[in-house]
């Protein structure tokens, strides 16, 4: 267990060393001049090659890249053109932001999914599994930022139960329309997942035998069926955690929710190079993160599974 | 794994039409397709989508991008569902139904041409990484992992926001995230294939790599990637409305679904829900098409699953 950890930490080194090349590239091969847009509208040329030369503009690409590369295994990746703000700092102070949102989200989506997953499997063609898979199609089909405005619309304008946008002072009630929003999509995927990797545990002998030795359902289903089952499971999860830090860049813009979505989002319309590329870089490694995090979770749920 | 399974049997059904008119795959596989009543409701409604985008300005009842507040005075401004419009008007007087139908062009252009630049690269890469493996495998492996680790949406975005506004741009950007899925599936069905016996009796009379790649091995490869496409182009349409929505990609007034939303937004929670409500009941249609089929043509053209 510990030797394939380290074998899979080590396999991602490489990876991340190719996402800082592509966000270098991304960002740095396009039109318009970040100099010209840090001097203003009415930026004076001399400003504008002053600025350039302090931020070493006018280095040969390759120079630029490896100066960009050191950066950003030093997390050095200087401050926002917008405000000044430490890249780090500007990231950081929005991160709690989104662990919120995302964790409850995922929570949403794991509970829902796998409880309706499991109920659908176990009661195969019954009403209850057409409705849930019906509804989990649905929930894939329909884009979340339109759903999200569906519910702002039903719950916060028509009703009035809850608020619809923002955070207020931190209150719990702000958090349950953006993290259902986001649920949404995962919860359909993980129940379509649970469904169908249940089906085929189901079926095989060592179930028949634990119902046959008289074990409550609860056993057979929870304890020896699930837990084989969950393999795929397991790896929708992690997959969805990559479309979540995606949801969350339109989720967070919907309802108004200070996290590094929005960040993102703002960078990108002012051209805030320095937090695009951190946030970039940011999100892909936290994403490289959860897939090894996944990984390391096949090992535990079936020790079989070992490097190559 | 499955994957040699998957990669063989269409091998054996070829040499078998050789012998007697046997059903092919393709026959097989459309018989059960036919069977499949919800993926007949996907292939209807891409059908259905296909045709309002073809003939828009015949079924449209208005000109998209007409306000009609210079004809029809006031009341054309953000007016309700009536018999005369029936999904509504937008806050200059332009018919929504009329919008929504236009909007199906972007988005199925969009869908196509992004999956036709992702099956390039994404056919070419696989079947070079899984026919030479070695380093070139690696190599190609390596960008795949790489392109992988980048939230989707992220990505597409980085491309497309510092860039004048043009469709090529939108789904080129999108192929160019999009191939790797594509290229995973050729490549695992290219390493199972090539073991096979024909392509071996095809090396030892000497056929060179490309015409084993592209006579021998591909066509046994089309049915995992059609399945993978068809999903594709519902993730494709979503990611072409995800930006719009944010408000990159497409340039104003053209009709697209993902804009409207995003217009339509403000006025969704001061009570004028049309305007947002009938574009993301469109994507989610189309959308919804597409995964229907994509579900349907996996079932009826995987063989791992005739039971």
């Amino acid at each position: 267990m510990g030797r394939y950890a380290f074998r899979r930490l080590i396999g991602a080194i490489p990876v991340f060393i190719g996402v800082i090349i592509v966000v270098f590239i991304l960002t740095t091969i396009v039109p318009g001049d970040p100099a010209r847009i840090m001097a203003g509208q009415a930026g004076k040329p001399e400003t504008i090659a002053k600025i350039r030369r302090e931020m070493g503009l006018d280095d040969p690409i390759l120079v630029q890249m490896w100066r960009f590369f050191k950066s950003a295994i030093t997390f050095n990746l200087g401050r926002s053109y917008r405000n000044n703000m430490d890249v780090n700092e500007a990231i950081w102070s929005r991160f709690p932001a989104t662990v919120r949102l995302g964790l409850a989200g995922m929570v949403i989506a794991i509970v829902l999914g796998m409880t309706f997953g499991i109920i659908s499997a176990v009661k195969q063609y019954s009403f209850l599994d057409y409705a849930s898979m019906f509804v989990a199609l649905l929930g894939i089909s329909a884009p979340s930022f339109w759903v999200g405005l569906l519910l702002i619309y039903l719950f916060a304008v028509t009703l009035r139960w809850i608020p619809g946008t923002g955070t207020g002072n931190g209150e719990f009630v702000y958090l349950i329309l953006p993290a259902v929003t986001l649920g949404i999509r995962p919860a359909a995927l993980i129940a379509r997942m649970t469904r169908s990797s249940m089906l085929e545990v189901i079926r095989q002998d060592y179930i028949r035998t634990a119902w046959a030795k008289g074990l409550g359902a609860k056993t057979v289903i929870l304890k020896h069926a699930l837990k084989n089952a969950m393999i795929p499971v397991i790896t929708i999860i992690g997959v969805e955690t990559a479309s979540l830090l995606s949801g969350v860049v339109l989720i967070e813009s919907v309802f108004q929710w200070p996290g590094v979505g929005r960040l993102f989002v703002e960078a990108l319309t002012y051209r805030d190079f320095p937090i695009i590329r951190g946030e970039v870089l940011f999100l892909a490694g936290l994403f490289i993160f959860a897939n090894l995090i996944v990984d390391m979770s096949y090992a535990f749920f079936d020790p079989r599974i070992r490097y190559d | 794994m499955g994957e040699t399974l998957l990669g063989s049997a269409p091998a054996k059904q070829q040499i078998r039409a050789g012998e007697r008119k046997g059903r092919s795959l393709w026959a097989d596989g459309w018989r059960r397709l036919k069977k499949n009543r919800l993926a007949m409701l996907g292939l209807f409604i891409i059908l259905l989508m296909t045709v309002l985008a073809i003939f828009a300005p015949l079924i449209a009842p208005y000109d998209p991008i007409e306000q009609l507040i210079w004809t029809e005075g006031k009341a054309a401004k953000l007016a309700p569902p009536s018999a005369k419009h029936w999904f509504g008007t937008d806050l200059y007087g332009r018919d929504i139904l009329s919008r929504t139908i236009y909007g199906t062009r972007i988005s199925l252009t969009i869908a196509v041409a992004a999956s036709i630049v992702s099956l390039v690269i994404g056919v070419t890469l696989g079947a070079v990484a899984g026919y030479y493996g070695g380093r070139v495998d690696d190599s190609i492996s390596w960008l795949i992992n790489v392109i992988y680790a980048f939230p989707f949406l992220l990505f597409v975005l980085s491309i497309v926001a510092f860039r004048p506004a043009s469709l090529s741009l939108v789904y080129v950007a999108i192929g160019f995230v999009s191939w790797p899925s594509i290229a995973r599936v050729v490549r695992g069905q290219v390493l199972a294939i090539k073991e096979t016996e024909f392509v071996e009796a095809a090396q030892a009379v000497g056929a060179r790599d490309f015409k084993i790649i592209f006579r021998h091995i591909l066509p046994n490869v089309i049915a995992p990637v059609i399945v993978q496409i068809t999903l594709g182009m519902g993730s494709v349409i979503m990611i072409e409305a995800s930006l719009t929505f944010l408000g990159f990609g497409t340039q104003p007034p053209t009709p697209s679904w993902g804009y409207m939303i995003n217009q339509g937004r403000e006025y969704l929670l001061s009570g004028q829900w049309w305007w947002s409500v009938f574009p993301g009941a469109a994507i989610s249609l189309t959308v919804l098409g597409f995964n229907l089929l994509g579900d349907g043509l996996r079932d009826a053209l995987d063989p791992r699953l005739n039971k």
